[in-house]
């Protein structure tokens, strides 16, 4: 198991590396870092700004500035290739530069938006899993009652549907419509950010905090949930109609042993591929979840750095979600082993 | 001999080969052994009426089929079917759902129906040249990889690999935004709708091409196509006339697919105001635009372009899934 995980993570070292060349390169030739200076009367700072993030080189000519420094007027430019091992030293070592709107530091801004985040994807996996499991095992095991094919009906609307357009209508019916028919002072559950102003105590604060959470989980996972309900249904019927589910009822072991034992088990191990590789368009799902529940997560600073033009976030955004999926991949590989003694990883 | 290196001519002539087994008088001569004629010798029907029977007693699909090409007509004739102009000069803004705007009407006074009727072109067309293009690069790329092997092969797998590891929306997003109204080499001044349909094309070609590879691999061992290469067919006829009509049922599938993920992508994109943008209206655009409503009794501004995309990807995902049944020989409809 050792080594197979180690290889896995050296393997995945040359894709990661190869992601980021087209990353780097992607995104340098469609936004320009220095355009914000563009209008800027004062060479110096687009030059010092172009210096930070290795666009230009010493030699430099200086002049003395008005305040008394000295102030760069014109530097080499430095080819891409250059830019590029510039920019990727940089980045491993954690050195992502500093935002251009806020002049914070890149590591620090996601950083902070990665734990909003990764609230928003561990609660979204953990319920996802929970609910599409609990409904595929019904549907298959109550295969054709009408609880299964409501669930059946419901799952391609759920596919269907355009999250940005579940999200608003939850907000309209979960916090504007209950409070108008209700006459609510507050809405049921909150459209704006993870935290709110609540009383003292634990459990105040943890039901103001769930408040907030279940739109945004609800809407960043809609099209999940309904798509692992069908594999997991899927895979559960494949199971439960083979001979070892047959030999094991014939043994007289009760129903419910059977099904969670024997069946949901075996019937778990292709829903977790679906799921590290869905993963990957959580990730992407975060953008339109975090923008409607003004969420201030790694899809907010991306939706803001690209309409502000700060193009400094960009790259490393791209590239921690790269590192990202590529993990979650490999954890899936791992489980699959793990769950599935008739693989071996070697 | 004819040869043919046209997709869509190799699908005509493989429904014309099989023809003469039904009886029907063949559409012309047919040259060259007929594959599709063979694999059905004990049965009565050909392929192809078999598949139109399965597909026609699949009623949700065939009812889909049909809301689609209502769709698809509504957004061709928008200019003759609507009662107002795109922007009007009278003004009654904001008023619900009413006899004389079934929509209701947006805070500029507009007829949201006819934004709605006029969205639809951009939003479906979108969706239909996407999957188009898609299907044509992902369909030769993934013949090429699954046929020759080698370095095509490990190419591509490389290329997809990567595709999978980047989240796709964000990839859009950068590219819509820094390409957008810019002079590119070779293709010249791009409008934002070419952009949005060409980098769609450019991030869904691979899974169709993925799909292609994994059926070129496994067909190309076949003993047909082993006599065909025997009886000196070159690699392009083999490709193109012996092991593609055999697989039209599952790329075809995919592109209705594609149809679907291709206008939630734009809409996604638009809606966030990263695709495309006012003046240009899909039902993207429209819900951006109307994002404020949310939370206020002018919330039917949202549910109209919404219920229209769901509607309508719904409708993508049961003709989908109608034609899979209908291709899958296994089916048991």
């Amino acid at each position: 198991m050792v080594t197979f995980v180690v290889r896995r993570i050296a393997l995945s070292i040359p894709i990661l590396l190869l992601a980021s060349v087209l990353v780097f390169f992607f995104v340098r030739e469609t936004t320009d870092p220095l355009a914000k200076y563009a209008q800027n009367r004062d060479v110096s700072t687009k030059i010092n700004a172009g210096l930070d993030i290795g666009m230009y080189q010493q030699p430099c000519r200086y002049v003395t500035s008005a305040a008394g420094g000295r102030a760069p007027v014109s530097c080499a430019k430095t080819s891409r290739i250059k830019q590029y091992t510039f920019w990727l030293s940089h980045f491993v070592k954690g050195d992502m530069g500093q935002s251009f709107t806020t002049n914070e530091a890149v590591s620090t801004k996601l950083a902070r938006g990665f734990t909003n985040t990764l609230q928003l994807i561990v609660w979204g996996v953990l319920i996802s899993a929970l609910v599409a499991v609990a409904v595929g095992v019904y549907s298959a095991v109550r295969q054709y009652s009408v609880l299964d094919y409501t669930f059946t009906g419901l799952a391609f609307f759920g596919i269907a549907m355009p999250p940005f357009f579940f999200g608003l209508m939850a907000i309209q019916i979960f916090s504007y419509q209950f409070s108008v028919w209700f006459h609510l002072h507050n809405p049921l559950f909150f459209s704006i950010g993870l935290h709110g102003n609540h009383g003292p105590g634990f459990l105040a604060g943890l039901l103001d905090y769930s408040r907030h959470l279940v739109l945004p989980v609800a809407t960043l996972t809609v099209q999940i949930i309904a798509s692992w309900s069908r594999y997991q249904r899927a895979s559960m019927l494949d199971v439960m109609n083979s001979d070892y589910i047959r030999t094991a009822r014939a043994k007289g072991l009760s129903r419910a042993t059977v099904v969670l034992k024997h069946g949901l088990r075996n019937a778990l191990i292709p829903l977790v591929t679906v799921m590290a590789i869905d993963i990957g368009a959580l990730f992407g799902g975060l953008l339109v979840t975090e923008q409607i529940f003004s969420i201030g997560g790694m899809g907010k600073i991306f939706i803001d750095a690209l309409t502000s033009g700060d193009t400094n976030v960009l790259l490393p955004w791209l590239m921690i979600s790269a590192v990202f999926i590529v993990l979650f991949n490999l954890l899936a590989d791992v489980l699959y082993g793990t769950l599935d003694p008739r693989i071996r990883l070697a | 001999m004819k040869t043919t290196d046209d997709i869509g001519g190799v699908k005509s002539e493989a429904r014309a080969a099989v023809d003469p087994v039904t009886g029907t008088p063949a559409m012309g001569p047919t040259s060259g052994p007929n594959v599709v004629a063979e694999m059905n010798e004990p049965s009565a029907r050909s392929q192809w009426e078999m598949v139109r029977r399965r597909f026609f007693r699949h009623r949700v699909a065939v009812v889909a089929g049909l809301v689609l090409v209502g769709f698809y007509l509504v957004a061709l004739f928008a200019p003759q079917l609507s009662r107002y102009d795109l922007n009007p000069a009278t003004l009654s803004t904001l008023h619900g759902p009413t006899a004389a705007h079934w929509f209701g009407t947006d805070e500029l006074g507009r007829d949201q129906l006819t934004r709605i009727m006029y969205a639809a072109r951009v939003s479906l067309v979108i969706g239909l040249l996407v999957a188009v293009f898609s299907t044509v690069i992902g369909t030769l790329i993934g013949a090429l990889a699954g046929y020759f092997g080698g370095w095509i092969d490990q190419a591509l797998m490389r290329v997809t690999d990567l595709f999978l590891i980047v989240p796709g929306i964000a990839v859009l997003a950068i590219a819509q935004k820094g390409l957008v109204n810019k002079t590119l080499p070779l293709v010249g001044h791009i409008s934002q709708t070419t952009l949005i349909v060409g980098i769609l094309s450019f991030l869904f070609w691979q899974s169709i091409a993925r799909v292609v590879r994994g059926l070129f691999l496994s067909l190309k061992e076949k003993e047909y196509i082993e006599a065909a290469r025997a009886s000196g067919a070159t690699s392009w006829r083999i490709m193109f006339r012996h092991v593609l009509p055999n697989i039209v049922g599952p790329i075809l599938v995919n592109t209705t697919l594609v149809v679907g993920t291709a206008i939630i992508t734009e809409s996604t994109l638009s809606y966030l105001g990263l695709g495309l943008n006012p003046p240009a209206v899909s039902w993207g655009v429209m819900m951006n635009q109307s994002e404020s409503a949310v939370g206020s009794a002018n919330a039917y501004l949202i549910y109209f372009p919404g219920l229209a995309l769901l509607i309508t990807v719904l409708c993508v995902n049961f003709l989908g899934d109608g034609l899979r049944d209908a291709f899958d020989p296994q089916s048991s409809h």
